[in-house]
């Protein structure tokens, strides 16, 4: 029993406390001093931690902090468990998460809300090491919907601007609708199972009587959760507008950690998935679709962080591709490459924003490498380990993931094989068309913002330089074998197994071949982009319109609601009937005393006569009951 | 014959608090309404040879005397102030 997990997580939630309550009062130098200090002792920690554990037999470490509720025979204990999974997850999140922190003390410099926003950040971290950490989904619940909450606030962090605010709301509203699927998973497993444990979950379904519950019903309800918070079709909607908030959280919420909390979900829960090749399907399905149409709707933005956030979610849809066809352990290596180089990217674009003066359409970039070097050789790294150019981390993850894709013996097929593959083209394709954009050609800025243009400050410049070395060296930890005891690799068909070294052969001349295509397009002055996008002028409308599926949401989900809200629960409902019942009720008692109080007219004699009615009423009644 | 002549009075004291303007005609009917049922009361004890009825009715003496000396000092403050004696000219003092 270890007390140094809890210690993983209080330490940032000390960090919150302290820049939340007194943050302001205290000066800046205090608040990045707690604000960056305490994540990279939780950081130091978690390697302590991670040495014990390598040191042990590779039992997990457990360690209980409080019984929460005894109700009847079950009892829901806080409790932390670390294995060789959670570790690789607390790794990235507290160390990522600290050169995040490191960073923004650079980009948020002057920003009236700092204290504001370093609390904002701590709080994201506890909750995300909860998650992560959590022995029971329960506790893992409580951190998802504390990394939502914590996820609200930080886009909505100016929430000045409406727009801001309304895409804060937005990603907790999409992120509420998986939860609900979340939750009833977890009632299906506590009816089924009497225990919210998640070793335990696993061991149940590994154990020879399976459990009277359906495996696909748990994986599909657990799934809807994680779409929600992956950023799946159809619950992606709400990544993109994240971008509103600061561009550290982007790279910290919305690339790197908090995003990859359904992969981690989903390979957590794994045991679950081993039983449930319909659910498997499905996440594959929507996996590799998600892949696809992200991608695809990236070619064509031109706001340098929408570009980014679609590439996220396409990435994720790579992720999940891996996780449906039981390549779990691969899904957590992407997932380990993709917090690094997309964190770099995320922050390599805030370099550039913070440059450019707060621009971020790239239209309006162009011939930055120059000036701004370092941003652009830790931008270009990152690129090609995204774009999976070997020998950078990308490379190795993706090509893992193409090769389950098509060989997997749990689901594995060509089809889902070449939306991957065309996936991975585009993903080249795109990014590099991104960096081209931006860094290269003739600079499209207006005078007054090139005047501006300047590297950024040490402290930011330093936390990409190394990312950058992280993105590129990343990819030589053999990370599918370190977590094969808990996570082992699915089979492989036995007739396609020569095919391997041909599909790495595939993979990289994909990755080269996006570059070429984005060199061949965008090269000078970007002129055969622009016929090619004269000949398809529809597909470039519908693509820059994100395939309208905010629109069709809009119609086909919030105004039907908004209708039935306004029409049936607001006129009919609250005012007719509840308002029309109690103000009827009312207006029956006071024109019965309008017509009462007519008696009452100071006249002796009628009150005389009216009582001597009164007798002579209750003298025939009490006569006639005899 | 001493009932019906107690209902009698009764009766006469109610028509005439209903029917009389005058305050003092009506405070008047009502020490009639009183006797008629002070006399049925009377009766019945004799009937019954109980004095039960005989207490009752020094108790509406009593009653009817503190009655009356509130009720002559009301009329009285009424009439001061309107210089009538028609109950119609106070039904403003209706609550």
């Amino acid at each position: 029993m270890s007390h140094l997990l809890t210690a993983i997580v209080v330490l940032p939630l000390a960090g919150f406390l302290l820049n939340g309550l007194a943050g302001n009062r205290l000066g800046t130098r205090f608040v990045s001093a707690i604000g960056c200090g305490l994540p990279i002792v939780a950081f130091f920690v978690t390697v302590k931690c991670f040495l014990d554990l390598q040191a042990g037999s590779g039992a997990p470490l457990v360690d209980i902090v409080y019984t929460w509720a005894v109700i009847g025979g079950s009892s829901f204990e806080v409790s932390f468990y670390f294995d060789r999974l959670s570790a690789v997850m607390v790794l990235i999140v507290t160390g990522v998460g600290s050169l995040i922190h490191v960073y923004s003390i650079g980009y948020m410099k002057g920003d009236a809300s700092y204290a504001r926003y370093f609390s904002y950040l701590n709080l994201f971290l506890v909750f995300m090491l909860l998650l992560v950490l959590g022995r029971s989904l329960l506790v893992l619940f409580v951190g998802w919907e504390g990394v939502g909450l914590a996820s609200y606030l930080l886009i909505g962090f100016w929430f000045e601007d409406p727009d801001k605010a309304r895409a804060g709301k937005k990603a907790f509203i999409a992120n509420r609708i998986g939860d609900a699927g979340f939750l009833l998973g977890m009632f299906l497993l506590y009816t089924a199972l009497g225990t919210l444990d998640m070793d335990r979950i696993n061991a149940a379904f590994t154990a020879a009587p399976l459990p009277a519950v359906s495996a696909s019903a748990v994986g599909i309800l657990l799934f809807i959760g994680a779409a929600g918070k992956s950023a799946q079709i159809p619950l992606y909607v709400w990544l993109p507008d994240a971008m509103a908030g600061p561009t550290p959280v982007s790279a910290l919420i919305h690339a790197a950690t908090m995003v990859t909390a359904g992969v981690y979900l989903i390979a957590r829960m794994s045991g679950i998935y081993l039983h449930a090749p319909e659910a498997s399907a499905v996440i594959a399905a929507i996996g590799a679709l998600t892949a696809f149409f992200a991608a695809t709707i990236a070619v064509a933005q031109t706001d340098i962080k929408k570009v980014l956030a679609y590439s996220t979610i396409s990435q994720l849809g790579f992720m999940f591709v891996a996780l449906g066809v039981g390549a779990y352990s691969v899904a957590i290596f992407h997932l380990y490459t993709h917090a690094f180089f997309k964190a770099c990217l995320f922050l390599g674009a805030g370099s550039v924003i913070h440059a450019l003066g707060g621009e971020q359409d790239i239209r309006k970039m162009g011939g930055l490498a120059r000036r701004i070097p370092v941003t652009f050789a830790t931008f270009a790294v990152a690129t090609a380990a995204i774009a999976g150019i070997p020998p950078l981390a990308g490379f190795f993850s993706k090509d893992e993931i193409l090769w389950f894709a098509f060989a997997s013996s749990r689901g594995g097929s060509p089809l889902l094989f070449a939306v991957a593959a065309t996936t991975a083209l585009l993903t080249a394709f795109y990014m590099f068309r991104l960096l081209w954009l931006t860094f290269f050609g003739r600079s499209r800025m207006t005078p007054e913002t090139e005047h501006h243009v300047h590297e950024s400050p040490a402290s930011m410049a330093s936390v990409l330089i190394v990312l950058a070395i992280l993105s590129a060296i990343g990819g030589f930890l053999a990370l599918p074998d370190f977590l094969s005891s808990l996570l082992p690799l699915p089979g492989v068909v036995p007739e396609l197994e020569h095919l391997e070294t041909p599909l790495v052969i595939v993979s990289i001349a994909l990755a080269f071949g996006g570059l070429a295509a984005a060199a061949y397009l965008f090269a000078g002055n970007g002129d055969r982009a622009e016929r090619l996008r004269r000949r398809f002028p529809t597909l470039h409308r519908v693509l820059c319109g994100k395939y309208y599926v905010d629109e069709a949401y809009d119609w086909l989900i919030a105004r039907p609601l908004y209708w039935i809200s306004d029409r049936v629960f607001l006129r009919l409902g609250d005012q007719k009937l509840f308002d029309g019942s109690l103000h009827g009720l009312a207006s029956l008692g006071r024109r019965a005393a309008g017509g009462l109080s007519r008696v009452q007219n100071g006249n002796l004699h009628l009150y005389a006569l009216l009582v001597l009615a009164g007798i002579i009423a209750s003298l025939a009644w009490s006569w006639g009951r005899g | 014959m001493l009932i019906a002549t107690s209902a009698a009075l009764f009766a006469l004291g109610l028509l005439g608090v209903i029917v009389r303007r005058n305050v003092l005609v009506m405070l008047m009917c009502m020490e009639l309404m009183l006797n008629g049922v002070s006399l049925s009361l009377v009766t019945f004890a004799q009937q019954t040879a109980s004095a039960a009825g005989a207490v009752l009715v020094f108790l509406i003496f009593v009653v009817a005397a503190a009655e009356i000396a509130i009720a002559i000092p009301i009329v009285l403050l009424l009439v001061r102030r309107k210089n009538v004696l028609d109950l119609d000219a106070y039904t403003d003092l209706k609550g």
